[in-house]
Parts: C-alpha cells; structure tokens; sequence
C-alpha cells in the first residue's frame, strides 16, 4: 500500500543488494537470474544440435547422449527459453527498470509485492534447477507438456522431473501474476503530473498490455497444471480415456494460455524497438495512438486463435477454418505495427548506433517469421507443415528475434542508464553482426529440413532413409549453432568489462526524449531529487521544426508565450 | 535524504490496494472460469454425470452454502465496523466470518470422508476427477481467505488503522464465495 516510504530509506547491504525494494535493484536480479538461464538453454541447445548432426557420438563435456536425454534437452531448452530467459528479461529486468522511471514515479506501488515477486522467481530457478538432479532426470515430455505422455510417469520414466517441473512453472507463474498486477496498478495510480495516458512511452503500453494479457490467459492453464499433477500423483482421469477423460483438453487449455503467451514475450521486446527507431531516427513514431490501438486488438485476438497450434491434434476438423480465419485476421494489426516502423525509418536521419542495428535486425528477421506464419496459420497449409522443422524454423525467426534481437536492442540502448556506464561499440557490433550471420545460418536451412520432412523431437535423424540426403543440412545447422554461441562471448566480455571499467555515461547519451534519461545516469534510490518531473508533452518530440534542438524532454517546459498568445 | 516524498498524480478516489485486487481477482476468475467451462463441455459430451451425482450429500452442501453466505455478510459488516473505526467490532464481524470458512471446511472433510469410505475416490471416474479437483482448489482457496482475514483480524481487529484492509480482504472473500454459487449447482444439483 506504500510508496516510498521512509522504511524505504533504511539501507544496508542485504537491503541494497538482497532483499531490496528498489525497482532498479530488482531489475537487476531478474536480468541476473535470466542471463544465467540464457547460458543453460544456449549450452542444451548445443549439446541438442551435436546430437542431431553427428548422432550418438559423444557430446563435449556431457557424453553420448540416448533419445531419453535428448527429449529431456529439448524440454528443458523449450522451457528455460520461455519461461525463465524471455520472461525474467523482457518482463521482470525491463518492466521494472523502465515503468516507473518512464511514468516519472518513484517505485513500483507496491515494492515489497515486487520483492516478493523476484523471490519468488529465484526459488521457481531453484526448483528448475534441482529437477536437473533427480532420480530420472529432468522432464521429458516436451515444454507443451503433452498427455499421455505427460500424465503417466510410466510412459517417460521420468517421475519427480515432471512433478517438479509443473512446480517450478507455478512458482514461475506466481511470480509474474504479483509483478504484473503491480505493474498494472503503478501504471494506473503513479503516473506524475502530466503524464496522461496519451503521452506515456510505448514500451509502457507495451508492457502494460503483456502483464494484462499473462494475467488473463494463465488461469486456465493453472487449472489444467493442477490437473495433470492430480493425474500424475492421485489417479485422476482427466487426460485418460479411460476414465472418460480427454487428452486434448490439456492441449485446449495449455494453448489458451500458449498464444497470448507468445505475444507476453513479443509486446515488451517490440516495444524496446519502438522506443529506439524513433530516437536513431530523429523522428517521431509514427501512428502513435493507432500503434496503442493495434496492440491492443492483436492482445484481444490472441485469445481465440489457440486452436492453430492443434490442426493435426484430432479436435473437431470444423474447428480449423474459424481458427484460421482468426489467425490470418491477428496478422492485419501486427502488419500495422511492421509498417509503423518502416514508416518512421522513412526519411528520418538514421544513425547506426549497436541498439538500432539490433532494431533493424528484429524488424527484418521478424518479417522472416511472420511471413512463415501465414504459412502455418492456413489449416491446410499447416497439416503438411505442422511438428517439422518449418515450425521449428518459423517459431525461432519469432521468438529468437524477439527475446534476443529485441532484447539486445533493450539491453544496448538502456545499460548507460542502468548501470551508469557506457558499452563498448565494436564489441557490440561484432556482437550483432556474427549474431546476424550464425542465425540465419542456424535457422534458416531448417526452413528446408521441415518441408523435406525432418520432424520435430526425433533424436536420429539418419534413422530416416528419406532423411539422410539432408543430413549435410543438419550439419550446416550445428556449425551454426556453435558459433552462434561463440558468438555471444564479444557481449559477455563486454558487459562485464563495461560495468567494471566502462567510461562513465552521461545521464543522456543518445539524446532521447523519454523520462528516465531525465534522471541520473544510474538513477539513485527514489529516483528523482526533492519533486517528481512535470510532463509537458508527448514522448516522442524529435525534428521539431522551429526548435534549436532535435528532441524536446517530455519534462521540458513548452515555450513562454508572447502577449499576442502565439508561441515565441 | 529526500525529507519529503509525495505520492503524485494519483487521481482522487483510486486506490492502489483496490485496483491491485481486482486485477488480481481477473486471473483468478480466469482460473475458475477456464475450470467451469471445461467441467461444462465435458459434462454436455458426456454420460454417467448425473447419476455419479447422485452420491454426493446435497443436504451437507447447502448447509454450506448457507454458512459461506453468512459468512459474507459478517465480512460486509467487519468492513461497515472498520468505517467506524469500531476495533471490537470488526474483530467480533471478522473472527464470525473466519469460524464460518472454518465449519465449511469442517462440513466439507465429512463429505470427502464419506465418500472416500463408499469407494469414491479422484480415480473413480471423470466426475469424480472434476468434483474432487474443483471443490479442493475451491478450499484452498476458503483456507487462503482464512489467513488473509486472520491477518487483517491481527492489526485492525486491534484499532483500525486501515479500513480499505478490511474491505479488500472482504473482496477476496466474496469471490471465494461466489466460486461456491457456481460450484454448488453444477456439481451438486445438475
């Protein structure tokens, strides 16, 4: 119920660091948690992709690897990719950090809600984490969790991995429902004078119309999780036909939550890149409101287009064309937002700094996978695509663009602020460019492997005769891969070097408009001197014509007015 | 150190407390309604509901109902008390409303009792399956609205210092008895 109260002065080292109530310190302990997750996902993947290239030979480090650990390396990958990379970064790190230094509050309105939210989160990592060591290792049935497979601890040998797994997504989930009705209620009551609803930053709204959506997609796949947890452990029916159960109703309920999910992780990350196309633009965004609005409609939609991911499940084949006509329908406001981008690259005078080429590079890579969902959102299109590669492909040109091109354009445009330091640039173009490259080289090939027929979770591909002639494709794909690991060492090294011994940022290095480059470069406890900023104006004021600057704050007082009333 | 920290452009009559539980009301209605709605659709495409049904103690349950109902208008009047700033009252109001969850958990243990010891276990079937999941997360949910009304009872029931605590705490229970409005018919009467 407190905001900033003088508990909130009290300091020492376990209150700044540990238990912490500052929004910053939280960000930054979910940024921790989601890059120590990002290394676990990226070395399964690794270890995933030898398999597949060179089968049943020995992984560096890990050994030979059966299908049993196979299925429980693409598990896990799908899982920690999701669940603990994507959401901890683009939600946890970024929508604490920005919302309350963008609306000009002091902290979240509830800071020992949001305390209790990244602790939560912590103990849901520990809970993941110990699943790796149990008897039978971790889960294994796929991160969609499908029964029966999923419901029988006999079907996949895997006994406490399942349960723990369904655990630690709960803990997860717990933790992202407090974050996101906190990040709901600041929004609504602790905007700062003159920050009215049509002048909050669009990575706001964004993440704004994310927690929403998470909050009212999840719920029922929460009662699904309990579910499958009573089937697992008490001997309940609801996945078992036998009982008269039904094992799609877990895939109805995991896929409501499924899609609105996809765009949970999208929205904040489209929102970093349309914060930062207008800043190395120099221009406006353009269609504001109708930006609002197309996100808006897009979250709406996303709650009854679930079934596209089910067109070879066995539902009623009725149902595919209404799900196929909502699905195309989703792609006329992500269209809108694509063009909105392009709109405000148009003319604008663009200045290729690290955050505006990891920009450009979700723009076009999301284009790649945008175009593939068409493709797969089309029921008879889809039958023949749908559990292959192509999928495989389309949903990494989505989802790896998202978390990691959008993420690193987040991450590269606000680290100054952050940590008050500033990043090193031909590190950061070295960082994207072979990203760039061993992206397209992972991903793209598997395009090809999809419509050759090479479906998904099959841990040998040359047991396929059909598939051996593309093994070289396979190849090609885990060369990739391994540099596209490699790949991230230029950022690692320069994070760690930058927040050590970077050049001091100033508290506006790129020149933007929004409210947190109005505070110090990295923004004290409390975040604002003696008074909050008064909000003058929209949030994205650059080029004015008439103005000696290009940006105009939204903190900036508009010009006094002369007797005759016009302005200057 | 910042002497003074004001709460900006928080607009007349919205309070953080209020919107944060109806939001967080929102998922937990998506919860229950996800639940409901597939109890239904199974139900519709299915046979053997009603008589499996049958089992169950309908006398038992609409005691209950009644005394989840009761225990709404204490709630209601815990929160005109607080209003008043009436301490003794809100902790009479408040401890009636939680001996109230109390006996519907009680009454509830004897119905699972029962019909655990005539062979009606969650394995039985799919009614069974759905009966006893969705009237457990149910009482986990009574067993919550326990504690968070046990809570507000420690500070307010002493001198009320925070009167919407009491009314956010009544928000959470009505929900919870709400739930019970739908769950009663459709597994108990249908």
């Amino acid at each position: 119920m407190t905001t900033a109260t003088a508990e909130h002065l009290r300091h020492s080292v376990w209150t700044t660091y540990v238990f912490s109530t500052d929004h910053k310190t939280i960000a930054k302990q979910y940024l921790a948690q989601g890059l120590f997750w990002i290394v676990v996902g990226g070395l399964l993947a690794g270890a995933m992709r030898w398999q597949l290239a060179w089968p049943d030979t020995k992984v560096p480090l890990l050994g030979e690897i059966g299908p049993e650990v196979y299925n429980m390396l693409v598990t896990m990958h799908g899982t920690i990719m999701v669940f603990f990379v994507a959401m901890p970064i683009l939600l946890g790190a970024f929508g604490n950090f920005l919302i309350p230094l963008m609306i000009g509050a002091r902290d979240m309105v509830f800071p020992r809600l949001n305390m209790l939210s990244v602790w939560t989160f912590a103990l849901a990592s520990l809970v993941m984490l110990a699943s790796f060591f149990v008897p039978g290792g971790a889960a294994s049935a796929g991160w969609t969790g499908y029964p029966p497979v999923s419901a029988k601890p006999v079907y996949t040998g895997v006994t406490w991995g399942i349960n723990l797994w369904i655990l630690g997504l709960a803990l997860e989930f717990a933790s992202f429902l407090m974050g996101g009705v906190n990040y709901l209620t600041t929004a609504i009551v602790l905007r700062a004078p003159g920050m009215t609803l049509a002048r909050v930053p669009l990575v706001v709204w964004q993440q704004l119309t994310a927690a929403a959506l998470f909050l009212l997609s999840v719920g029922p796949l929460i009662a699904g999780a309990v579910m499958l947890l009573m089937d697992r452990t008490l001997g309940t029916g609801f996945f078992s036909p036998e009982l008269g159960g039904d094992p799609l109703l877990w895939q109805h309920l995991f896929w409501f939550f499924g899609h609105p999910e996809v765009y949970v992780v999208l929205l904040p990350a489209l929102g970093f890149v349309l914060e930062v196309l207008p800043v190395f633009s120099r221009k406006p965004i353009f269609g504001y409101r109708w930006i609002i609005g197309a996100t808006v409609v897009a979250a709406a939609l996303s709650f009854i287009v679930w079934a596209h991911h089910m067109f070879i499940s066995g539902m009623d084949p009725r149902l595919a064309m209404p799900f196929s006509v909502t699905t195309i329908l989703i792609s006329v406001p992500f269209a809108y937002l694509i063009f909105a981008m392009i709109a405000t690259l148009w003319r604008g005078s663009i200045r290729f700094d690290v955050p505006m080429l990891w920009a450009l590079g979700f723009l076009t890579m999301f284009i790649g996978g945008g175009l593939t969902g068409i493709f797969n959102g089309s029921a008879p299109a889809d039958i023949y695509l749908s559990g292959t590669y192509f999928i495989v492909a389309h949903f990494h040109y989505t989802l790896f663009s998202t978390v990691f091109f959008g993420g690193f354009a987040g991450v590269y445009y606000w680290f100054p602020k952050m940590f008050g330091r500033v990043l090193h640039g031909g590190l950061g173009h070295a960082h994207f460019w072979l990203t760039l490259v061993f992206f397209n080289v992972t991903f793209f090939p598997m395009h090809h492997l999809g419509l050759a027929g090479m479906v998904r979770r099959i841990a040998n591909p040359l047991q396929y005769d059909a598939l051996v002639p593309h093994q070289w494709i396979n190849v090609l794909a885990t060369y990739g891969t391994l540099c596209l690991l490699a790949a991230q060492i230029p950022f690692a090294i320069n994070i760690l070097w930058s927040w050590l011994a970077g050049a001091p940022a100033a508290n506006n290095p790129w020149n933007a408009t929004t409210l947190e480059w109005a505070a110090p470069s990295p923004p004290p406890h409390l975040n604002w001197g003696a008074r909050v900023p008064t909000v003058h104006r929209g949030a994205y004021e650059y080029s004015v014509p008439g103005e000696p600057l290009d940006w105009l704050s939204q903190d900036s007082a508009p010009p006094a007015r002369t007797e005759t009333g016009s302005p200057r | 150190m910042i002497a003074h920290v004001e709460i900006p452009g928080l607009p007349a009559g919205i309070a953080p407390g209020k919107v944060a539980v109806w939001w967080f009301l929102a998922s937990e209605i998506m919860v229950f309604g996800g639940l409901i709605a597939t109890y239904i659709v199974f139900r519709l495409g299915g046979s053997g509901w009603a008589e499996a049904s049958h089992h169950l103690n309908v006398t038992l349950a609409t005691v209950n109902t009644l005394v989840l109902l009761t225990s709404s208008y204490t709630v209601v009047q815990a929160f005109v008390a607080a209003e008043r700033r009436d301490a003794r009252a809100v902790r009479g109001h408040l401890a009636l409303t939680i001996l109230g969850g109390f006996i519907f958990l009680g009454l509830k243990a004897v119905e699972y009792t029962t019909e655990i010891r005539a062979g009606f276990t969650p394995g039985t079937g799919i009614f069974w399956s759905f009966y006893y999941m969705m009237t457990g997360l149910h009482a986990l949910h009574v067993i919550g609205g326990i504690v968070v009304n046990g809570a507000v009872l420690a500070t307010e029931g002493v001198s009320v210092r925070h009167p919407h605590r009491v009314e956010l705490a009544g928000l959470y229970w009505h929900f919870v008895d709400v739930v019970w409005i739908f769950l009663f018919p459709l597994l108990y009467l249908a």
